[in-house]
C-alpha cells in the first residue's frame, strides 16, 4: 500500500484535537460493542493503520442507507472515512462524473486489488441479463462481479443489498437479488435495515477499518454485535407486553399510555435489530416510542409478510386480510360438517346391523 | 357367564398410555397457550405494567409444555424400538403391500361403511398408524420451528442446537408463521382423531376407547389379529 498519512494523522489534520479523536475512539468501540478495555486497541489502531481504500456503489435503492449514515453518524466518520480518507468512488457524493468517475474506480480497483473495501447500497437485477440497472454502459451485475474479483470483503448496506427488500416483494418483477446470492468467495457483511442505523453502519465500518477482520457474524451474515438481538427484547414497552397490556387502535387509551403495540401488528419480536439501543437520530427516538409498531425492515421478505398493522400475516392466495387463522379456521368448520355428515350417515347405514347385535345380546345376556 | 368367543389383547403398555395421555395434556396446553400467544386477550385495564404478568406466564406455561412435549416424543420415538410388537416403529410406515391394502379396507370401512375381511389389525389399523406418522412429522415440524425461535431468546446449549432453524427458514417472520399456521394440524388433527376413535369403538367393538387407558382390547376368537 502506498505512504499515505495514519488515520490519526488524517484525523489530526482536520482539525480534531487529540481529545477530540479520543472520544470518537471511545464512542465507537461503545457502538462496535466491543468491552470499554478495547478502547486502547482501537486508539492504537487508528494511530498505526493507513488509509484503507474504500468503493461504494449504489445500484437499486433510494440512498436511504447512505442519508442514515451521513446524518446521524459521528461527525469524524463522515468527514474522516467518507470525505478524506478513503472513499475512492460512490455516485452519489463524488465530484468527479463520466469518464472521470470511472477511471477513479478502475484506478482503484487496479492499484489496490485484494486491498479494497466494497461497500454496496442496493439491490441487483438479475432477470434479462440484469438490463434493469446499468451504470456507465455496464449492468450492475456485471459490476457487482467485476469490482468483487478484487475485494478484500464486501458490506451489503441495507435491506436492499442483504436481502432485496422491496424491489425483491413479489413478484420481484427485475428479479432483484442480494450481494451474497451472486457473490459467492469473499467474506461479506450484511447490514439490513431500511435503512440500517447510522451508527451501526460506522460501527461495521470502524471496526473493519481498524482491526482488519470480519467481525462476528450470524446464521444470516449479520454482525452479531448490531443484530443478535430482536428488537423486542430491549424494547421499552417489553413490561406491558409482559403484563398483557396492548394497545388495540391506535388513538385509544392504551395507545396514549404506552402499552405494548404487538396487537397492532409490531413485528419486533421477529426483528433483529439494534433500534432499542442505538436508537435514531442521535440517540432520540425509533418507532415504537414514537408511538408506531415495528415494521420488521431489517428482515427478510418484510414486505411480503405484510399487513404492517397485524400480527398474522395474510396467507398467500386468499387476499390481504386472510391470516393462517381465518384458512385453520375454515379447514376446522369443513371437518366438523363432514364428521357431523358421517355419524348420521353410519348410523343409518348400519341400523339394522346394530339393531341386530343389540336383540343378540340381549338373548346372550339371559334377558 | 364368560364368553367363548372373545379374546382379550394386550396392546398397549404403559408407557405408551402415558406417553399417549401426556402427549394430549401438553398438545392442548401448546395449542391453548400457542393461540392466546397469536390473538393475545382484550384485556383492558388502567393497572400498570410491573403489577401484572399473565401474557408473561402465558408464554412460560408454553415453553414448559414445549419442553415436555418434545422430550415425551423423543421418548415415543425409544418406545417404537423397545416396545411391543403394537408400539413398534414399523407400524407407521407403509413399506409393504399388505399394509397399503389394508389402509384402503379400514377407508372402505370408515367412508363407505363397508365391513371387510381379514379383519383389520388388533393395534393401530394401518391407515391410523400412517396417520400418526403424519402427526410425527408434525411433531417434528413444530418442535424444530418452536425451538428455532426459542433459540434466540435462550442462552442454553439444547434451544441453540436449533439456531440453525430461522435462517434456514429465512427469518423469525417465516418461522412464525408456519409454526402459528402448524397449530391448525394439531387442532383438527384432534377434533378428527376423537371422532374416529369414538366411530371404532361403535362399529368395531374391540374396545379401542378404553385401550387407551386400561391397555387392553377385545378380539373375537375366531378371527385372525
Ligand atoms: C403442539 C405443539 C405446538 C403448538 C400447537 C404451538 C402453537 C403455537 C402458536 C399458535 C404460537 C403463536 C405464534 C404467533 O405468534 O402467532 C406459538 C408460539 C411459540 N411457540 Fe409454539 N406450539 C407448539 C409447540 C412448540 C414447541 C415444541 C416449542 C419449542 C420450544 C414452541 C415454541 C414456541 C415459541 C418460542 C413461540 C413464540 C413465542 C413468543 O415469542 O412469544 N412451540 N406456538
Ligand atoms: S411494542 Fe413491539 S417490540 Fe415492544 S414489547 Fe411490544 S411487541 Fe415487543
Amino acid at each position: 500500500m502506498e505512504e499515505s498519512p495514519t488515520i490519526y494523522e488524517q484525523i489530526r489534520t482536520s482539525g480534531y484535537s487529540r481529545r477530540d479523536f479520543l472520544k470518537f475512539c471511545a464512542w465507537v468501540t461503545a457502538f462496535m460493542g466491543i468491552e470499554a478495555s478495547g478502547i486502547g486497541n482501537v486508539v492504537r489502531a487508528m494511530e498505526t493503520k493507513h488509509r484503507l481504500p474504500v468503493v461504494w456503489f449504489h445500484f437499486q435503492e433510494c440512498t436511504c442507507c447512505s442519508e442514515s449514515f451521513l446524518r446521524s453518524s459521528h461527525p469524524i466518520v463522515a468527514e474522516i472515512i467518507l470525505d478524506k480518507l478513503s472513499l475512492a468512488y460512490t455516485e452519489t457524493l463524488q465530484a468527479a462524473a463520466g469518464y472521470q468517475a470511472e477511471e477513479v474506480l478502475y484506478n482503484t480497483m487496479k492499484k489496490y486489488k485484494g486491498e479494497y473495501l466494497m461497500l454496496v447500497e442496493g439491490s441487483v437485477p438479475t432477470d434479462n441479463d440484469g438490463v434493469y440497472c446499468c451504470i456507465a454502459g455496464k449492468t450492475s451485475l456485471d459490476i457487482v462481479k467485476e469490482a468483487a474479483e478484487g475485494a478484500k470483503a464486501i458490506i451489503s448496506w441495507g435491506s436492499c443489498a442483504s436481502n432485496g427488500c422491496i424491489q425483491a416483494a413479489n413478484p420481484n418483477p427485475t428479479g432483484a437479488t442480494p450481494i451474497h446470492k451472486i457473490i459467492k468467495n469473499k467474506p461479506i457483511i450484511n447490514v439490513p435495515g431500511c435503512p440500517p442505523i447510522g451508527e451501526v453502519m460506522a460501527g461495521v465500518i470502524v471496526y473493519l477499518l481498524t482491526f482488519d477482520r470480519i467481525p462476528e457474524l450470524d446464521g444470516m451474515g449479520r454482525p452479531k454485535a448490531f443484530y443478535s438481538r430482536r428488537i423486542h427484547d430491549t424494547c421499552y414497552r417489553r413490561p406491558n407486553y409482559d403484563a398483557g397490556l396492548f394497545v388495540e387502535s391506535f388513538d385509544d387509551e392504551s395507545a396514549r399510555k404506552g402499552y405494548c403495540l404487538y396487537k397492532m401488528g409490531c413485528k419486533g419480536p421477529v426483528t433483529y435489530n439494534a433500534c432499542a439501543v442505538t436508537k435514531w437520530n442521535n440517540g432520540v427516538s425509533y418507532p415504537i416510542k414514537s408511538g408506531h409498531p415495528c415494521i420488521g425492515c431489517s428482515e427478510e421478505n418484510f414486505w411480503d409478510n405484510g399487513p404492517f398493522y397485524q400480527h398474522l400475516a395474510s396467507f398467500p392466495g386468499f387476499g390481504i386480510e386472510t391470516t393462517a387463522d381465518d384458512i385453520g379456521l375454515a379447514v376446522g368448520a369443513v371437518t366438523v360438517a363432514g364428521i357431523a355428515a358421517h355419524a348420521v350417515r353410519a348410523n343409518i347405514k348400519k341400523r339394522k346391523l346394530i339393531n341386530a347385535d343389540i336383540e343378540e345380546s340381549k338373548k346372550e345376556g339371559g334377558e | 357367564m364368560e364368553d367363548q368367543k372373545i379374546k382379550r389383547v394386550y396392546v398397549w403398555e404403559i408407557p405408551v398410555r402415558i406417553y399417549h395421555w401426556l402427549n394430549a395434556l401438553v398438545v392442548v396446553t401448546l395449542a391453548v397457550t400457542g393461540y392466546l400467544i397469536g390473538n393475545p386477550l382484550a384485556i383492558q385495564s388502567s393497572a400498570e405494567a410491573y403489577l401484572g404478568y399473565w401474557f408473561g406466564t402465558v408464554r412460560f406455561i408454553h415453553f414448559v409444555a414445549a419442553f415436555i412435549f418434545f422430550f415425551n416424543f423423543l421418548f415415543r420415538i425409544y418406545w417404537g424400538f423397545a416396545g411391543n410388537k403394537y408400539a413398534d416403529w414399523k407400524n407407521f410406515i407403509p413399506y409393504t403391500k399388505k399394509y397399503i391394502r389394508e389402509c384402503y379396507d379400514v377407508l372402505k370401512l370408515d367412508i363407505l361403511h363397508i365391513k371387510v375381511k381379514p379383519f383389520i389389525s388388533v393395534g393401530h389399523n394401518a391407515l391410523a398408524g400412517l396417520t400418526y406418522f403424519l402427526t410425527f412429522l408434525a411433531f417434528l415440524f413444530q418442535s424444530i420451528t418452536g425451538f428455532g425461535m426459542y433459540s434466540a431468546m435462550s442462552d442454553s446449549f439444547f434451544p441453540k442446537l436449533f439456531a440453525w432453524v430461522v435462517p434456514f427458514l429465512g427469518g423469525d417472520f417465516a418461522v412464525r408463521q408456519w409454526h402459528h399456521l402448524m397449530m391448525w394440524f394439531f387442532i383438527i388433527f384432534a377434533v378428527v382423531h376423537v371422532y374416529i376413535v369414538f366411530y371404532h369403538d361403535y362399529v368395531e367393538r374391540r374396545g379401542v376407547l378404553s385401550s387407551m387407558a386400561g391397555g387392553w382390547k377385545f378380539i373375537e376368537k375366531d378371527k385372525p389379529t
